[in-house]
């Protein structure tokens, strides 16, 4: 990819690990994507898949004892993961934003909502106290929260929890963003606050046309709202693809899984067909393929290899050896 | 409804708890008004949104809470009646109905190991008579739950989320209960290990005939699992029906936009439906509106809904629904 314009974000055989008294925590092995301007694309997973950690390592927030052991993120076309502090904090909230899941935690509950918006603005932009009030109030508005002049002066604790999130996103998008980073923004909310929110969340992407990453495990969210999904299990992207393939046509194992174990309309009266198995422990994870200990159809090969990424169809990507199964038969046995 | 047998019948069951405004104590009305019954065997599934007191009639059932007023009847045995007077000692009650918790890291005991946490609920109703049969117990209950019995020795803390809600399961059904109150059993777990419990709930309740108020917020599994579901709204019932008949015709206008809510892991779908999306925010359950209180976001609202709460009405099969307009 020479052009490196055309991409927002690449991000390249990123690896990050947290040091702890146990040991090293491999959280996330050699995940690569790119991001186009102005699409929403999903990372689902279930949790210590990484997922949440790939979007902290993009922001470069990650706790004290995590790292980014090898890879590079770039934001159009320079790699940031070299950069001072100085340099990230000006890049952080004004080009990338993030949103957190737990919108009664993200804020701080000893100042009012005014002044932690009026704070992000004016660190961003230099505009003075007046213009970062002003704006503030617009921000308030656009994200659909009711009577802003007097929401300013409120603080976190008066707010709902839609309401707190609502803030959350005004925060985040205030600078106009290129990416928004949403860390599971409605795992913490009832299902109908859920539906506003991704509500605002695609209406806010047509008028001010950021990208959006959308982490999350609820497939039901995914659907509705990405343009790309990439599967994580195990620190790794098992699958990757458009929403449509991802759900009518799934190549990887556990993407086949995790579709058969939600309830869904046409299987409502039947019996769910559960992985078995429990999540893989990171610290001590298997030489093969993450999923193999899981797996129903593992073969000989997904306990000592990692499958690589193979083409499925023009716009869908699987690591897993199934899919090219007769290819490794053959090569098994012209080795034997 | 007074033909069929039913387990467990409620009926008109308020709880309140005092709240202190300044100087005054003012109620706040969790569960106002709540009647339904449950048939031996059957699952009801319990929704709503987070502070709509579905876990309050969940406890309150239980008599966790006292109830402020109502009846509660349980296998014939009156447990509960504010008219008359009737207040039962709930101990031998608890042989018969048990509760399994939603967060399975807070409802062990961390100081206790499996085997203790499984036969203390025998230890209480003294189902044993020698050290040997509690052994044996415990282990055909791991056993039945899909826990590996040599792991009977060990504590809390080293099981996955979802062994842990098998544990709780386990303690629950020690005693052999007739009705087990589940209240959200899945909403901890990740998406894989949910299907696993789901699909235990559905073998025991197979196995043992036990019936279920399964309380949850995620409509999908509550579908999946109840025979029945129930919605409530800011502590009110509005609408009780056979699962797939709520599903398929749902009637009161909070139902539908709670359904049409749920996203769907279908990318064709989710395309193609409309959401209902709800105004603002749930009012505050101490400044409750006057009449029904869904008429501050429904888009159905008349001003005979600010007067007066409608009562439950039977539309045919079963099918209840609270509301003046559908």
């Amino acid at each position: 990819m020479s052009e490196e314009n055309e991409f927002l974000l690449e991000v390249d055989n990123l690896h990050t690990s947290f040091f702890t008294d146990n040991g090293e925590v491999r959280a996330v092995n050699g995940i690569s994507f790119k991001l186009t301007p102005g699409t929403t694309l999903g990372i689902v997973g279930e949790s210590g898949s990484g997922k949440s950690v790939t979007a902290y390592s993009i922001m470069q927030i990650l706790a004290e004892t995590g790292r980014i052991v090898e890879g590079s993120v770039s934001y159009k076309g320079e790699n940031i993961t070299n950069w001072s502090e100085r340099q990230l904090s000006d890049f952080r909230g004004s080009k990338v934003s993030i949103i957190f899941q737990d919108p009664m935690t993200s804020l701080n509950p000893v100042f009012t909502v005014g002044f932690q918006l009026e704070e992000a603005i004016r660190l961003h932009t230099g505009k003075n106290k007046m213009e970062a009030k002003a704006r503030a109030i617009e921000m308030l508005t656009l994200v659909g929260v009711n009577e802003p002049e007097s929401r300013i002066r409120q603080y976190p604790h008066e707010l709902s929890g839609g309401m707190r999130q609502r803030v959350m996103i005004a925060m985040a998008l205030c600078c106009e963003p290129d990416i928004l980073i949403a860390d599971e923004p409605t795992t913490a909310l009832d299902v109908t606050i859920q539906a506003q929110i991704l509500e605002l969340m695609q209406d806010l992407q047509k008028k001010m046309g950021m990208a959006i990453i959308m982490v999350t495990h609820d497939l039901g969210v995914i659907a509705s709202m990405c343009d790309e999904i990439l599967v994580m299990y195990g620190g790794r992207i098992c699958e990757r693809g458009t929403a449509d393939e991802i759900f009518y046509n799934p190549c990887h194992e556990y993407t086949k899984g995790l579709l058969r174990s939600i309830p869904k309309a046409d299987n409502m009266n039947e019996k769910l067909m559960p992985i078995g198995g429990t999540p893989i422990n990171l610290l001590n994870m298997p030489e093969g393929c993450a999923f193999c200990p899981r797996c129903e159809n593992a073969m000989k090969i997904c306990l000592t290899q990692q499958p690589d990424e193979y083409w499925v169809s023009d716009d869908h990507l699987a690591s897993c050896w199934l899919n090219i199964k007769d290819a490794v038969i053959a090569q098994e046995g012209a080795g034997a | 409804m007074s033909e069929e047998k039913y387990l467990l019948e409620v009926e008109h069951l308020k709880q309140y708890f005092p709240v202190s405004q300044g100087f005054k104590k003012i109620p706040l009305k969790a569960v106002d008004d709540v009647s339904f019954a449950i048939r031996p065997g059957e699952t009801l599934g319990l929704v709503g949104e987070s502070g709509c007191g579905k876990t309050t009639v969940g406890r309150t059932l239980l008599r966790l809470y006292q109830p402020t007023a109502g009846r509660i009847v349980f296998d014939g045995d009156v447990l509960f009646d504010s008219d008359k007077g009737i207040d039962v000692d709930m101990l031998p009650y608890r042989k018969k109905m048990q509760m399994v918790f939603q967060d399975p890291y807070s409802s062990l005991n961390p100081r206790m190991t499996v085997e203790d946490i499984i036969g203390e609920p025998l230890d209480v109703h003294k189902l044993y008579s020698t050290k040997q049969e509690r052994r044996d117990k415990i282990l055909e209950l791991m056993e039945l739950v899909g826990l590996n019995a040599e792991h009977a020795m060990r504590y809390a803390h080293e099981f996955s989320g979802g062994q842990r809600q098998r544990i709780g399961i386990a303690r629950a059904l020690a005693v052999n209960p007739k009705f087990i109150v589940c209240d959200e059993p899945v909403s901890a777990l990740d998406v894989s290990i949910q299907a696993q419990v789901v699909n235990m709930f559905e073998e025991l309740q197979e196995k043992l005939g036990v019936a279920y108020l399964f309380i949850a917020h995620d409509l999908l599994v509550v579908h999946h699992i109840s025979d029945r579901i129930a919605v409530m709204y800011l502590g009110h019932l509005m609408e009780i029906a056979d699962a797939d008949d709520l599903n398929d015709n749902p009637l009161h206008p909070y139902t539908l936009s709670l359904l049409s809510a749920v996203p769907i892991p279908d990318p064709k779908t989710a395309r193609l439906s409309k959401r209902i999306i709800l105004e603002g925010d749930v009012p505050s359950p101490l400044k409750m509106p006057t009449g029904c209180p869904f008429r501050t976001r429904c888009n159905y609202a008349t001003d005979k809904c600010a007067e007066k709460m409608p009562e439950l009405s039977d539309r045919g099969n079963g099918h209840y629904v609270a509301c003046w307009n559908r």
